[in-house]
């Protein structure tokens, strides 16, 4: 089987049989952050560096970063706002997509 | 090959599942499909079939479970009846999706309600768009044979789909006929150990299954429409093969006495066998009538038909099946279709008949085609009418 990379937008005639994945750990390639209406806004000043956002976002959007604060990653974040509903703190604001 | 002996068909179909050497049944019992996965339990239980016999709690998990075991890359079958089928109607679906060769044989029986145990083909008839490659077998032979057709063309590299073999609850399932059937020996002439293109395997990971976003869902339908469409010629084939190596010809549309004959039947399944009973009987009154049958109806043999109804002006399509708040029976509606665009083209009248186990008799062909005749000598009749209602 050709590695192939996925690719959302491939022609009907490249897709692998029954649509199967052939390479595994392809989910990364696939970015699902543009569905987003909203998008989290965090204030490091008052961050306590807990971890929940990162443990909770269900798209994996944060990923632990310097200084023991959590980097958020625009690709996949889908703006469900599950992050600033758990932050412990309230810091983290749901700010509107620019149209 | 081995001679013919007096057997129940559902008994029968199980030896061909045994021919068959398959890997997997996972199968819940259904009146009337039950001889059919009891005989196969009985079989695995006595040693005389080594395959896995799953005794699943629901038609839901037996799909579900085939398609773990056909991604596995072992051949796998399964039977149901109806509801079963109904049940199933989620799995159904993504068993061609996911390009599962899966052999099921539906024995049918009416859709509830009301509660109906008896025979029509409402049930495969409420699934012909998923995907599945379908036959439909008028008799005991046909039904052994085409199960082993199923394996053959399912499996083929350039098919990965499944097939559901079908054959009418009772009325074909629990009568003893005489047929011929096969070891795995003689049945390994036909059809070759399974070699799956694609499988789950630790050395080679794959996911199936994924999800299929908009961008890319139109695409995949795309690849399961062109796989359904290509795969006639590979029926064809196969059945070709079947008939050099065995001896008996099948092909996707059967006729009988339809040369030079005004009106032409149109059925499906074990009714055919009554038909031309009364297609005999008329022709010794005078009445110029044949009969036309789908062996295939998925995909739907659009060439042989345009060529089969050629030269005929009158057809009388007798459906099995109703499609509520529509324009006929599901076999109407589409052999009308196929015939809009063509210059000349017959006459074409719908009936629905023999529902929920209402025998269809030879009188009630009879009615069919008095009927047919009177419409197309005024040039129109109803949109579809049901026979043998009774009114009082
Ligand atoms: S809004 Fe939702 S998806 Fe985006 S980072 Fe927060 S939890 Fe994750
Ligand atoms: S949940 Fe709130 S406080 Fe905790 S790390 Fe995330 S942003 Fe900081």
């Amino acid at each position: 089987m050709a590695k192939k990379k996925v690719d959302a937008v491939l022609a009907w005639r490249d897709l692998e049989l029954g649509m199967a994945i052939t390479d595994p750990g392809s989910s990364a390639q696939l970015k699902t952050g543009d569905w987003r209406s909203q998008h989290p806004v965090v204030d490091h000043e008052k961050c306590i560096k807990c971890g929940l956002c990162w443990i909770y976002c269900p798209d994996m959007a944060y990923s632990p970063g310097k200084e023991g604060y959590y980097d958020w990653n625009g690709d996949y974040c889908k703006g469900c706002g599950i992050c600033a509903s758990e932050c412990p703190k309230g810091v983290i604001t749901m700010v509107m997509e620019e149209e | 090959m081995g001679k013919k002996i007096g057997i129940e068909v559902s008994i029968a179909v199980s030896e061909a599942v045994r021919a068959a050497d398959v890997d997997l049944i996972a199968a819940y019992p259904i009146t009337p499909q039950t001889h059919i996965v009891e005989h196969l339990s009985e079989l695995v239980a006595d040693g005389k079939l080594d395959a896995e016999f799953v005794p699943v709690e629901s038609e839901h998990s037996a799909m579900s479970l085939c398609i773990g075991s056909s991604a596995a890359g072992a051949r796998t079958y399964t039977a149901t009846s109806s509801q079963g089928l109904a049940l199933m109607h989620e799995i159904v679906w993504i068993a061609p999706a996911l390009r599962m060769p899966i052999v099921m044989t539906l024995v049918n029986r009416s859709m509830s309600g009301p509660i109906s145990i008896w025979n029509d083909h409402s049930d495969v008839m409420s699934e012909r768009d998923c995907c599945w490659i379908q036959t439909f077998a008028e008799n005991g032979q046909e039904a052994f044979d085409l199960t082993l057709h199923a394996f053959k063309v399912a499996e083929h590299p350039d098919v990965l789909l499944p097939v559901m073999v079908n054959l009418d609850g009772f009325t074909l399932s629990h009568v003893i006929e005489p047929i011929e059937l096969m070891t795995q020996a003689e049945a390994g002439k036909y059809l070759k150990p399974y070699e799956p293109t694609m499988r789950l395997d630790t050395k080679q990971p794959v996911t199936m299954g994924g999800v299929g976003i908009p961008a890319v869902y139109t695409e995949a339908k795309k690849q399961y429409e062109t796989a359904i469409t290509a795969s006639k010629k590979v029926i064809l084939d196969a059945w070709k093969e079947f008939g050099e190596v065995y001896g008996r010809k099948y092909k996707p549309i059967e006729t009988y006495k339809t040369k030079g004959a005004e009106i032409v039947l149109m059925t499906m399944g074990s009714i055919s066998e009554t038909a031309m009973t009364a297609i005999d009987l008329m022709r010794d009154k005078g009445i110029s009538v044949g009969l036309m049958r789908f062996r295939l109806w998925r995909p739907f043999p659009l060439q042989e038909f345009r060529r089969a109804v050629k030269n005929i002006s009158v057809l009388a399509v007798v459906d099995r099946a109703i499609s509520y708040g529509s324009q006929g029976g599901p076999v109407f509606m589409e052999v009308r279709s196929a015939l809009y665009d063509q210059e000349v083209r017959p006459q074409v009248f719908g009936f629905v008949a023999g529902l929920g186990g209402r025998d269809v008799t030879v009188d009630m062909f009879e009615d069919i085609v008095s009927k047919a005749s009177k419409y197309a000598e005024k040039g129109k009749g109803p949109v579809y009418e049901m026979i043998g209602v009774r009114e009082k």
